[in-house]
C-alpha cells in the first residue's frame, strides 16, 4: 500500500509537495529537488509537461524520485496521450513500484509552448480515474478485456473548489470520488472564504467521507507574482486584500511564508480537509520551513505507522 | 456540403421521451441536398410519430443555422414540448439557443463535410483544419483522407490503391501519387512536408471568425 494511503488512513494530516521535472535531461535537478523536500512531505507530486511545456516526462522523473527515497504522486494528463498510451504507462509504472497516481486532464496545448500541436482529450480525468481503477480492481481494461496480475495504486484528482460555475464544484468533486479517486488535492486556496463554503458543500454531500481531501497551497515570494496569478492564472481566485498586504510588506518573502502558513492553520481547522498539498513552484527548498511552521513537523517515519 | 445520416427510430423515440407533443423541423439546405432531413424527411418522420401516437406536426426552414430563418418559428414553438431537428449541429444548437426553455433533440448524426460521389454514396472530403494545404498534395487532402492524416507519403498498409482501415476506400496517397504523376510534379511530394500547425484547427479550441468591414 502506498505510503500516502497508509499517513492518510491513520487519520494523520498529511503533507504533500510538488516537483517539477526540468526543461532537459539533467536529473540532478529532481534530485536537489527530492533532497530539499524529503521528510518534508509523505508524497511528492512530479508533474507531467505541466503549463503543457515540455518537460523529462513524469514517469522516469517519478523513477529517480524513488530512488532518493522520496514517495512519488505521478501525475498523468489525458491531453497528450490516448487510453492506449495510458494503459500502457500505467502498467509501466505500477510495475516499477509507483504506488500514487493522480488522474489529470491537463492544461491546453495552446496556453503552453507547442501551440501548434494536436492535443488528444481521448478521454477526461474523470474517465481516466474509472479506467484505472477498472484495471486495479476488476482486472480489466477499458474495452472490457481480461487483464492478468495484481496491481496496488492509490488513486487520485485535482479539483478546482474556484471556478466557475462555483454550485457545481462539490457535485463535480462527487463525480470523481464516484469514478474512483480516494484523494483529491486542491487547486491552491488563497480566498478561505470560497474554500471554507465549498467545504460545508462537500460535507452536506458526505464526500469527506468518501476519501481524503489536500488542501492546495502556494507560498508566493513576492506581490508580483501574486498579481500574475490573479491574472493570468486560470481557476486561481485571489482576494484584493491579500495582493495589497502582499504589496505592503517590507520582506515579500518572508511575508508570503508567514501567508502561506497562516492558510495552513486555518485550512487544519476545516472539518473534512485531511491535509496540505504544498505547490512552491521553483521554491522547493522553503516547504521545510513552512511545514514547520505549521506545526506539521516531524512527518510520520513507516516504522511508527503500523500498516492496516 | 454538410453531410448527416437520420438517427435509428428507436434512438429518437428514446430521446423524446414521454413527451407527445413534437414539432419535427427539417432543413433546407445540405441536409435536404444528402436527403436526410429536408421537407420529405421531415413529413415522413412526423407522420411515422403520429402513428406511434405522437401529436407530431412538421415544418421545413431554409436554413436552420441562421437566426433569421428560424425566427419566424416563435409561435410554432409556443405549442409544443421538444423540437426534432433534422438540421446538422448547428442548426440544433441555433434552435436550441434562441428557445432556451424548450428542449431540442438531434434527429441526425452530423457525419462529415463531403460531396455525392455518386449517386447514393457520399465521402467526406474536408476536416476544417483552418489551413488549407490541399494544394501540395494535388487536390486531395490527406489529412482528412489519409486514416493517419500522413503529410509525407503513404504508410506501409496502402494496397491496391486502397486503405488498410477502410479497405473499401480510396487510399489518399494513392490518389496523391497518381495525381501529381500526371501532372508531372512528383518532386513536389520529395520535399519533407513539417508538423502541422494544428493551432487554427479546432485543437486550438472553439473557433470564430470576424469580418471588421461587415460588422454593423
Amino acid at each position: 500500500m502506498s505510503w500516502l494511503q497508509q499517513v492518510l488512513e491513520q487519520g494523520i494530516f498529511a503533507v504533500t509537495a510538488e516537483a517539477g521535472p526540468p526543461k532537459g535531461p539533467d536529473i540532478e535537478v529532481i534530485r536537489k529537488k527530492c533532497a530539499q523536500l524529503k521528510g518534508a512531505a509523505d508524497a511528492v507530486n512530479i508533474t507531467d509537461n505541466q503549463t503543457a511545456i515540455v518537460r523529462m516526462s513524469s514517469f522516469a522523473s517519478c523513477l529517480v524520485a524513488r530512488e532518493c527515497g522520496v514517495e512519488p504522486v505521478m501525475q498523468m494528463v489525458t491531453r497528450d496521450r490516448n487510453r492506449i498510451a495510458l494503459q500502457s504507462d500505467f502498467l509501466g509504472a505500477c510495475a516499477l513500484g509507483i504506488q500514487n497516481i493522480l488522474c489529470l486532464t491537463g492544461d491546453h496545448q495552446s496556453l503552453g509552448n507547442h501551440p501548434q500541436a494536436k492535443n488528444v482529450y481521448d478521454i477526461d480525468s474523470i474517465q481516466l480515474l474509472q479506467m484505472f481503477r477498472l484495471m486495479r480492481d476488476e482486472k480489466k481494461f477499458q474495452n472490457g478485456e481480461e487483464m492478468k496480475g495484481e496491481i496496488d495504486v492509490f488513486l487520485g484528482a485535482g479539483e478546482n473548489p474556484f471556478a466557475d460555475p462555483l454550485e457545481f464544484r462539490a457535485l463535480r468533486l462527487a463525480k470523481k470520488f464516484a469514478a474512483g479517486a480516494q484523494f483529491i488535492q486542491t487547486q491552491a486556496v488563497f480566498d478561505l472564504e470560497i474554500f471554507t463554503h465549498w467545504m460545508e458543500e462537500v460535507r452536506k454531500l458526505g464526500l469527506h467521507q468518501k476519501g481524503s481531501i489536500l488542501a492546495g497551497v502556494i507560498p508566493v515570494k513576492s506581490a508580483k507574482a501574486l498579481r500574475y496569478m490573479k491574472n493570468e492564472v486560470p481557476g486561481v481566485v485571489i482576494p484584493d486584500v491579500l495582493v495589497r498586504r502582499m504589496e505592503k510588506a517590507a520582506d515579500p518573502k518572508a511575508e508570503g511564508v508567514q501567508v502561506c502558513v497562516e492558510t495552513i492553520e486555518e485550512l487544519k481547522k476545516i472539518e473534512g480537509v485531511s491535509g496540505v498539498h504544498i505547490m512552491a513552484i521553483a521554491w522547493e527548498s522553503i516547504v521545510p520551513e513552512i511545514v514547520r511552521r505549521s506545526g506539521l513537523y516531524p512527518r510520520p517515519i513507516k516504522s511508527e505507522v503500523t500498516s492496516p | 456540403m454538410i453531410i448527416g445520416e437520420r438517427k435509428p427510430v428507436k434512438e429518437i423515440l428514446q430521446l423524446i421521451g414521454d413527451r407527445k407533443k413534437i414539432l419535427v423541423l427539417g432543413c433546407g439546405t445540405c441536409v435536404t441536398v444528402c436527403l436526410s432531413g429536408g421537407e420529405k424527411e421531415a413529413k415522413e418522420l412526423a407522420s411515422l410519430l403520429r402513428i406511434k401516437k405522437y401529436q407530431a406536426s412538421d415544418y421545413t426552414v431554409e436554413r436552420q443555422c441562421e437566426p433569421e430563418f428560424i425566427r419566424p418559428l416563435d409561435y410554432r414553438l409556443k405549442e409544443v414540448e421538444a423540437v426534432l431537428s433534422l438540421a446538422c449541429g448547428v442548426g440544433v444548437q441555433a434552435l436550441a439557443d434562441r428557445y432556451p426553455r424548450t428542449p431540442v433533440f438531434p434527429g441526425l448524426n452530423t457525419t462529415f463535410l463531403g460531396m455525392p460521389v455518386e449517386q447514393g454514396r457520399w465521402e467526406e472530403r474536408c476536416g476544417g483544419c483552418g489551413q488549407c494545404i490541399v494544394h501540395l498534395f494535388g487536390g486531395t487532402c490527406p489529412v482528412t483522407r489519409c486514416a493517419k492524416s500522413l503529410l509525407n507519403g503513404p504508410c506501409g498498409g496502402s494496397k491496391d490503391g486502397k486503405c488498410e482501415v477502410k479497405p473499401d476506400r480510396d487510399c489518399a496517397w494513392q490518389l496523391i501519387y497518381d495525381r501529381l504523376k500526371l501532372q508531372g510534379r512528383l518532386d513536389a511530394l520529395l520535399e519533407i512536408q513539417p508538423p502541422k500547425d494544428w493551432s487554427p484547427s479546432r485543437h486550438g479550441g472553439h473557433r470564430k471568425m470576424i469580418r471588421e468591414d461587415m460588422l454593423l
